[in-house]
């Protein structure tokens, strides 16, 4: 108020200042929401409200990890388990969009088609785990399967949706102006179907390392899922508690990524939320 | 020879067995270089009518020449515009006026090129990185008839260019309309709801009725070019608009 009476200068609503105030406060708030949860953690642990056996404690995880990390294998199974992930949400999602893109070329293919999609989607292919491993053995490969099956029906599904949206007359502007059905597809399905794909970006990357884990929980050599079944077999919950955050930590890192994917494929066009 | 001639068109659908007839022996004959509209009450089969022309929909009977030339069925000989601007949004203005010509085969760079000065000249210049969000409905409109205009046909359709505009933009978009008309020599067919901008623009105007769609009147618009606002005024053109609007009063006495 003061300063305002001060100088007899007009007040000038500026909301870019406003906006980067907000943003810093709310960062602020936002670590400190965290460091008050992961020090009551710390503390409820050491002076035994909460039992240190089964909720372990932030600096025991911290020295559990960094052990795991120098002397185990922890960066290795952190590299598998993410590749494996990473693959196959990257094959998943791409071969399910274009199965989704390819039902636009034809109404009676995509009419036959369509039912077999949604009753494979049905299918919890997590419960055929235990086949995949058989399958394709318990390496690195039924892992990438597996998470590939949780991701290729979700972007069909998506894409499909994307091309049963396309606006006719966008496509009878385009035929009038000389167009062939591969034009059309190119430069308007295409373009038309990215909001829908980049909206399951973030379903499929967690659905891929959830069928990851599953994957290496059922049998495996390396990887967090199989660390984390390990460590809980011989009832070293420190260590099972390091892969959950682990865990964690890729899952954020992987969904970063899916937002910048999501952010490149909607450029120029303004936000719908 | 016309540049345009539709003989004979009808166009008839199905409907509970039944056939609906959309459009009824139409004949319009449109000489090379006329501005010609089309006016009448909606669901007089307007839209029916272009839709055969630019060889979107296949008519029931009837032919479409060009120059002598039949191309009915066939797409992309004759300019098309609709009422929605039909921009694409993931696509800059510059890059959505060059639609046509890239799926020609034109490299982008040279279809920048040849479409910038074309946006300056046409009121767009400044606005050719934007995408179509940030501009206004009239701006929109302009990128559209550009695009149109860079596909470089002799006939250009266009089905109420300026129906969602509000009255003042409208006003201004049919002298830019006049200009851009005078300045390429297009051959314009133009469907309207609006009898003042149909006589205000055209050369000719063919009068529909109500379903089915059939021509009812002929009418040549006699007054001087250039116009402007005072064409509005002038006692030729109140004479023509009451004409017209005692003919489209008749059409909707009829369906009552």
């Amino acid at each position: 108020m003061s300063h305002e009476e001060k100088n007899n200068e007009p007040f000038i609503e500026d909301p870019g200042v406003r906006q980067t105030r907000l943003r810093r406060r709310a960062l602020i708030g936002q670590i400190l929401v965290g460091a008050i949860l992961i020090i009551l953690w710390e503390l409820l642990t050491r002076i035994g409200w909460m039992d240190s056996y089964y909720w372990s404690s932030p600096s025991t995880i911290v020295r559990t990890g960094w052990t795991a990390m120098m002397q185990g294998s922890l960066l290795q199974d952190m590299a598998y388990t993410s590749g494996a992930t990473i693959l196959g949400f990257v094959t998943g999602t791409a071969a399910g969009y274009l199965l989704g893109l390819s039902f636009w070329w034809s109404a009676l293919y995509s009419r036959i088609f369509e039912p077999y999609m949604i009753a494979f989607n049905a299918v919890p292919k997590l419960a055929l785990a235990p086949v995949l491993v058989i399958m394709f053995g318990i390496g690195f490969d039924s892992k990438v399967v597996l998470a590939f099956l949780m991701t290729i029906i979700v972007a069909a599904i998506a894409a499909y949706s994307g091309v049963q949206n396309v606006d006719p007359d966008l496509e009878k502007m385009l035929l009038s102006l000389g167009a062939k059905r591969r034009h059309v597809f190119m430069k308007i399905v295409v373009p038309t179907t990215f909001p829908w794909i980049a909206s399951i970006l973030k379903i499929n990357i967690s659905l891929a390392l959830a069928g990851t884990i599953v994957g290496e929980f059922i049998s495996s050599r390396q990887g967090i899922g199989r660390m984390i079944l390990y460590a809980g077999q011989v009832m070293n919950i420190d260590l099972v508690w390091v892969g959950v955050v682990v865990l964690s930590i890729l899952s954020i890192v992987m969904y970063l990524g899916t937002v910048w994917l999501e952010h490149v494929l909607m450029k120029g066009r303004a936000s719908k939320s | 020879m016309s540049a345009l001639d539709i003989i004979h068109c009808s166009k008839y659908y199905k409907k509970n067995n039944e056939a609906l007839c959309a459009l009824e022996n139409a004949d319009l004959h449109v000489a090379r270089g006329r501005f010609v509209s089309i006016i009448g009450p909606s669901g007089c089969g307007k839209s029916t009518l272009f839709n055969i022309i630019a060889g979107l929909l296949r008519p029931s009977t009837g032919q479409v020449l060009l120059d002598g030339e039949e191309i009915t069925r066939k797409s992309g000989y004759v300019g098309y515009m609709l009422q929605k601007d039909l921009l694409l949004p993931w696509r800059s203005i510059l890059d959505n006026v060059i639609i046509g010509l890239e799926i020609r085969g034109i490299p982008k760079k040279k279809a920048r090129a040849r479409a910038l000065p074309m946006l300056k000249n046409y009121g767009l210049g400044g606005f050719e990185n934007d995408h179509p969000d940030a501009l206004s409905g009239g701006m929109r409109q302009r990128a559209g008839l550009i695009r149109t205009l860079l596909y470089d046909r002799d006939v250009l359709l266009l089905d109420e260019p300026f129906g969602a505009l509000d009255a003042q933009t409208r006003m201004q978009m049919q002298n830019w309309l006049l200009e851009i008309w005078n300045d390429f020599k297009k051959t314009i067919l133009f469907v309207t709801h609006d009898i003042d901008e149909a006589i205000y623009l055209s050369d000719e105007i063919y009068v529909f009725t109500h379903r089915p769609g059939k021509i009812k009147a002929h009418i040549e618009v006699d007054l001087p070019r250039p116009r402007n606002e005072k064409t509005l005024m002038n006692d030729r053109f109140l004479e023509l608009k009451r004409e017209l609007l005692l003919m489209l009063r008749e059409e909707h006495g009829s369906t009552e």
